[in-house]
């Protein structure tokens, strides 16, 4: 056990260096999600005024939203360090070893986790700065940036699956960009859903981006309701470990490919 | 000898490509065996059967005296591998590389701190160690592929095309380490290769694999010796209709094996010096222009050319259109 957790580790800190060595891919991901707050912030700021919109400001509701939409958008991409390590042969490399699959899932995991819970609260304090304000103070915040780290995780996870059974950058970035979007939109990310059209919210109870809007929008929010934070939690974090194990499992269709 | 390597009747297809198609071969303990072929032939695929990298659809395949389908873990341990490609991550330095595969082996601390150090200085890396494996030359990421091969101790070494890409002098370098390891450490070095003069000059015995199959092993000598006399090779002004340059040839006292690809005529004769002139003549009594004739002794191409009916520059061209 402590020798899948050294090999996971290793994993990590191998990421966790070449992100030191180039960070400005932060700012180059961070630029989407900032673009979206302001304008959208801006944009829609008279919303608020719509009959049975609760709340009194735009910003306060869109913060907890795009703070999600950015670990779902960074996430994403997870599954791209894989494909690099299948084109240098580093990843077969690896695989020749008797180190334990699920290393390599848990280590890029573990710095999923740690980057987008950074980009997380790089959002939540441009949102501060932009006039939203957070109740529940630090501990709401940590429910928030806890949520948003949890979905991202298992889309993270979902990305390295991917990787590993398409082994091509085309496949993943197809795959991305077609469903990131959808998910947050058919969410309550800009909109309350009692405001969104029927179809939308039917389709939002079964989404996982909308676990996370809720639970996070409410724990930063009036009047939390606990109960549906303690749920969406538990949800997403079965999400995560299911998604964690399907990743692991994909080495061995992706050690049948080659 | 125990065998450090055994493959019988291994299979592997990859959709409609058949990349072995029954490879069988046994390698004894602490020699340098070398599995030669063009490109496209199974030698990469064969590699990855037998580093448990990949499972072979059928047949049985046993390294270091373990199965690869029963107890891959147990091969893992016992094996070290340099790809084809670089495997070190090249956005990290030299040391991080060699800790990162030292923790996937399983070393402990000290004792990954202790190899490390060694083998970067036995490598001659000791001063880039802890730059980034993107600033190194050609050589020297070559060098530190086989320092991450190296450094779990392994009994069986596979070197998957090692010198593809290399200059000369890296090329001549990692030659003589080769030899090295095998003489010293009597590893067992599992070698894949399209050079044939890297094969004739490192390998103790060698297979020449074509098509997913072995068409010919043995000692490069006994491979050669196989072939009598020396090779006649002929190019052809035009390539014309093969019928009349056949013919021809085949009225020439002493020649053997005809075989004509294109403007490429290659024989055998018993003296290839006294072959030439008739040679010559009987081409021109038939019309055809010549455009060089050259003889040699036999080398590994002429063998790899009986056992695979084709010549080994043309197989690899095959597998480039």
């Amino acid at each position: 056990m402590t020798v899948a957790i050294r090999q996971s580790w290793q994993v990590n800190l191998r990421c966790l260096r070449a992100f030191v060595r180039q960070p400005a891919w932060v700012a180059i991901a961070l630029v989407q999600p900032v673009i979206w707050l302001l304008l959208f912030g801006a944009l829609f700021k008279r919303v608020v005024e719509i009959p049975g919109f609760e709340g009194g400001s735009y910003i306060v509701f869109l913060t907890p939203g795009v703070a999600v939409m950015t670990a779902v958008m960074s996430a994403g991409w997870n599954g791209m360090g894989f494909i690099e390590d299948m084109d240098k042969g580093v990843l077969d490399r690896m695989l020749v070893t008797p180190l334990w699959r699920g290393a390599l899932n848990a280590g890029t995991l573990l710095y999923a986790l740690l980057t987008i819970a950074m980009q997380v609260v790089i959002i939540i304090g441009i949102g501060y700065a932009a006039g939203a304000s957070f109740v529940n103070g630090v501990l709401g915040v940590a429910i928030l940036v806890l949520v948003a780290s949890l979905l991202g995780g298992a889309i993270a996870a979902l990305s390295n699956a991917l990787a590993l059974v398409a082994k091509q950058r085309e496949t993943l970035i197809g795959a991305v960009t077609f469903v990131t979007l959808p998910l947050t939109f058919l969410s309550s990310t800009f909109m309350q859903s009692s405001l969104e059209p029927g179809w939308v919210s039917a389709i939002a109870r079964f989404n996982p981006v909308n676990w996370a809007v809720e639970a996070g929008r409410a724990a930063v929010t009036a009047d939390t309701d606990w109960t549906l934070v303690g749920t969406r939690i538990a949800l997403l974090a079965a999400l995560l470990l299911a998604a964690a194990t399907l990743a692991t499992k994909a080495f061995n269709a992706y050690q049948r490919s080659i | 000898m125990e065998a450090a390597i055994l493959a019988r009747d291994v299979r592997k297809s990859y959709g409609e490509v058949r990349a072995l198609a029954g490879l069988t071969f046994t390698v004894p303990s602490g020699t340098i065996f070398g599995l030669l072929g063009p490109n496209g032939a199974g030698k990469s695929t064969s590699v990855k059967v037998l580093t448990a990298l990949t499972r072979p659809d059928s047949g049985r395949a046993e390294v270091a005296g373990a199965d690869v389908l029963a107890a891959p873990q147990r091969v893992r341990r016992a094996i070290g591998v340099v790809g084809q490609r670089h495997g070190s991550a090249d956005e990290a330095t030299g040391r991080e590389n060699l800790v990162l595969q030292g923790t996937l082996y399983g070393l402990g601390r000290n004792d990954l701190r202790r190899r490390s150090a060694e083998l970067l200085e036995r490598f001659g890396l000791a001063d880039a160690a802890d730059r980034i494996v993107r600033t190194y030359s050609g050589g020297m990421r070559r060098r530190l592929d086989l320092a991450l091969g190296l450094l779990n101790r392994p009994r069986v070494l596979f070197l998957d095309e090692p010198t593809t890409g290399l200059d000369p002098e890296a090329r001549a370098a990692l030659w003589a380490e080769i030899e090295r390891l095998a003489s010293e450490e009597a590893m067992t070095i599992l070698l894949t290769t399209h050079y044939l003069e890297e094969a004739d000059r490192l390998a103790s015995e060698l297979a020449i694999v074509d098509r997913g199959r072995i068409v010919a092993s043995g000692t490069p000598d006994e491979l050669k010796s196989e072939l009598k006399g020396d090779s006649v090779q002929v190019e052809l002004a035009d390539a014309g209709p093969h019928a009349p340059v056949r013919e021809a040839l085949d009225r020439v006292a002493g020649l053997r094996a005809v075989q004509v690809q294109g403007r490429l005529v290659h024989a055998r004769a018993d003296r290839g010096a006294t072959a030439v002139p008739e040679v010559l003549s009987a081409l021109e009594s038939v019309g055809v222009k010549v455009a060089s004739v050259t003889t040699a002794r036999p080398s590994l191409d002429d063998v790899y050319l009986r056992h695979a009916g084709r010549a080994f520059t043309d197989a690899d061209m095959e597998v480039a259109a």
